[in-house]
């Protein structure tokens, strides 16, 4: 039986000096706090957001993750983990717990927490850094941590299999559709950031082409040249990603090879649907594996050499706290403060897809119960806290420049004077001039109409940068930057079409036998092919969509990551009751009613509202009287039957994620009940105790 | 000094990037499957990239 852990109050163990100490961080934190919500100059210095962060994630960390770990879940460093007793060398490997920490952060931390933020921007800097430090802290990092606990006390088992496990077959079928479905949308929105990145752009055409010959290079490297030398290929491969990126000022330079990779964005769509294909049913060795070794790599250096910069620096933040777009006549996307900030930064502060990683790999490699804390808890810190850089990074540009950026054409006007005149007219003062003089400094021929977070992302970031080497080197930090976006966002792309796949081949397998059969090559293609095809179609529509398309998918993924969270907050809830720890309920009950209370008033909002910017019934039915009273303009005329099928299409989408949520949350509603009344049901399937043999215990 | 602390940088990106993977199933075969045909580091690289890829690794 289970050793009894001693109950403590997380505050027992504290000594005066340190009582002292966590004061001082208590009122740093709160002066940090009350300065960035208070603060109405002109500018803000950024390191206020980082004390602010700092402290409370210190906070957060010390104290609320150890109440968890020792009042709630009560880890228990006695009880062998299933990297000690089910070791193969392989999967399940007792890891060092600081590697396993790095490796989950490379898993978790994506393009997510950097887009997500800078779009939020729009609303100014202060509601999405207090909804990224508050929401991790409470939502989040608790969601990470208890996933990861279940998963460790269950062999390592999926958040599918867990759901269906603990509440019912129900709960298995929604995770997993709910993880179809978000890839798919994931990789169409993340597809056009890259789309709207590259287009016109052959400096970042090219540099982003050239990361696929040098992942091959890589993978050929790793199997035929120099088997299994991991290291050499990657550092091979960070060396020719850099020249690629310095070559491709060259190229910029030279008009011949300037053609070659100059591409409007509906090319480039089919480009990147192509290339999607190609890298779904090539060996993993080819692609796959070399570009993960290569995105892990960069991904860690660049935040980590941004956060120094950042530090070093403390750039001026030159956001207002709050705009007047609060009130949901925001360029960049529509819809009120509420709840719009919170669907938009979904990675960063609560993303319901780490409930994969968190019940995947990870807990496969704990050497030691008691590390759950400071892998899923503290790794989950780390990504809140890439999510206020990349927000810091976006509002350090002048607004007027940030917003030139982020308007799609459809809203600002898609001349460059008509863009500036209705930019400044909101009171965002900004110049043609001021523009240009941008772009030549970051390489590109416009900047203007840049939808989708990556390129303003990468212009403050590129200025921080150039603080430190100069401005000459602009124009590469720019590409560099932008090319570490594309780098992940492109894995992101292959990796999650797979996982579409496996599940597709699993489902379509109940009807015909031989698609199910996972390395059967004919079925590899058909499903690869329907995946594709899929997230595709939302790709090419769209770069064809006025609006940029970033607008109305962009709100559709952070609802999808949501309701996925609240999935994994429902298993969690529902394991908690289970364990007769229903006192503590609140941990994981609180995050899932605001999630419920966020996704369904926003999906709510993107079905019935009025307003045809927030409403995709409402855009719908707009576009056809005015089809019908033919008052488009020509080329929007032709798009309009598209555009109407495709709000058609979102709605459906939405209203499905919000029931798939909505009847898990009484499918587990019910188990709860049921369990406290004492009836029977499903048991707790947590693998019996068993005690470490390693020395830690 | 400086020697060791590079030594122990590049131990800990060797591990951290994967590179290390061999010598660690080595070590776990030493222990559990001597008996059985210890697969080269080729070998052992091919197996491990396709089952470790095909399955959900990464985030958003």
């Amino acid at each position: 039986m289970s050793v009894p852990v001693p109950k403590t109050s997380v505050f027992s163990a504290l000594r005066w000096p340190a009582v002292v100490g966590w004061l001082a961080v208590s009122v740093v934190g709160a002066g940090a706090l009350g300065a960035i919500a208070l603060n109405r100059g002109e500018t803000i210095n950024s390191a206020w957001f980082v004390v602010a962060a700092a402290c409370v994630y210190a906070i957060g960390f010390r104290f609320y993750s150890l109440f968890i770990a020792t009042r709630v879940l009560l880890l228990d460093s006695t009880r062998a983990t299933p990297a000690e007793r089910l070791n193969d060398g392989r999967d399940f490997v007792p890891t060092n717990r600081w590697i396993v920490f790095g490796h989950h952060f490379a898993a978790i931390a994506g393009p997510g927490p950097l887009i997500g933020p800078t779009l939020a921007a729009q609303f100014g800097y202060l509601p999405g850094t207090l909804w990224i430090v508050l929401g991790g802290v409470l939502g989040g990092c608790v969601q990470d941590f208890i996933i990861l606990f279940c998963s460790l006390r269950r062999d390592g088992r999926s958040l599918g299999q867990m759901a269906r496990e603990e509440i019912g077959p129900l709960g298995g079928f929604a995770a997993m559709l709910g993880v179809v479905l978000i890839s798919l949308i994931l990789i169409a929105v993340l597809g056009l950031v890259v789309v709207n990145a590259m287009k016109h752009s052959p400096w970042a055409t090219f540099t982003v082409a050239a990361t696929i010959p040098i992942a091959l290079l890589m993978g050929i490297y790793m199997r035929n040249l120099r088997p299994g030398r991991v290291l050499e290929a990657t550092t091979l491969g960070v060396v020719l990603l850099l020249l690629a990126v310095t070559g491709g000022g060259y190229v910029e330079g030279i008009p011949a090879l300037r053609n070659v990779f100059d591409y409007d964005a509906p090319t480039l769509a089919l480009f990147v649907i192509a290339y999607g294909f190609c890298a779904a049913v090539v060996p993993v060795w080819l692609l796959l594996a070399p570009r993960d070794y290569l995105s892990t790599f960069m991904k860690i250096g660049t935040i980590l050499a941004l956060a120094v910069a950042i530090l070093l620096l403390n750039p001026l933040i030159k956001m207002p706290a709050l705009t007047q777009f609060i009130d949901g006549t925001g360029p960049i996307f529509s819809g009120k403060l509420f709840p719009f900030v919170f669907i938009t930064i979904a990675c960063g502060a609560i993303s319901g897809f780490h409930a994969m990683i968190s019940s995947g790999t990870t807990p496969k490699l704990l050497t030691n119960e008691a590390d759950a804390r400071m892998v899923g808890y503290g790794a989950m810190v780390v990504e809140s806290f890439v999510a206020v850089m990349a927000m810091i990074a976006a509002t350090v540009l002048d607004p007027g420049v940030y917003f030139a950026i982020n308007s799609p054409a459809g809203i600002v006007g898609a001349e460059a004077a008509q863009a500036v005149a209705t930019i400044s007219s909101w009171g965002f003062p900004v110049s043609v001039a001021q523009m240009s003089a941008l772009a030549r400094d970051m390489g590109e021929a416009t900047l203007f109409a840049r939808t989708g977070g990556a390129p303003s992302l990468a212009v403050g970031m590129a200025s921080i940068f150039a603080q430190i080497t100069g401005p000459g080197l602009l124009a590469v930090w720019y590409h560099f930057a932008i090319m570490f976006e594309a780098l992940f966002i492109l894995t992101t792309l292959d990796a999650g079409t797979r996982v579409a796949r496996f599940i597709a081949q699993d489902f379509l397998g109940n009807f015909i036998p031989a698609l199910g059969r996972t390395s059967w090559y004919p079925s590899v293609l058909i499903t690869s092919a329907l995946v594709v095809g899929a997230w595709g179609y939302f790709l090419y529509q769209g770069t064809q969509d006025p609006l940029g398309g970033i607008n109305s998918m962009w709100p559709l993924f952070g609802i999808a990551n949501q309701m996925l969270a609240a999935i994994a907050l429902c298993v969690a809830t529902t394991v908690l009751v289970k364990s007769d720890r229903a006192r503590y309920v609140w941990v994981t009950a609180v995050p899932l009613a605001w999630l419920l209370l966020i996704t369904t008033t926003a999906a709510l909002h993107k079905l019935f509202n009025p307003l045809p910017k927030i409403g995709f019934l409402a855009h719908a039915s707009d576009l056809s009287a005015k089809l019908a009273a033919h008052t488009l303009p020509t080329p929007l005329a032709t798009l309009a039957p598209r555009m109407i099928f495709n709000d058609r299409l979102n709605s459906g989408l939405t209203l499905l994620f919000m029931v798939l949520a909505w009847v898990l949350v009484c499918d587990m509603v019910w188990v709860c009940v049921r369990h406290l009344r004492g009836q029977a049901g499903r048991p707790l399937a947590e693998v019996a105790y068993v005690r470490t043999a390693l020395t830690h215990g | 000094m400086w020697h060791l602390l590079w030594n122990r940088f590049k131990q800990i990106l060797r591990v951290l990037n994967g590179d290390d993977a061999y010598a660690r199933y080595l070590a776990h075969w030493r222990i559990l499957h001597a008996e059985e045909p210890l697969p080269s580091r080729a070998e052992f690289f091919r197996r491990e990239t396709e089952r470790r890829w095909n399955g959900i690794r990464r985030c958003c």
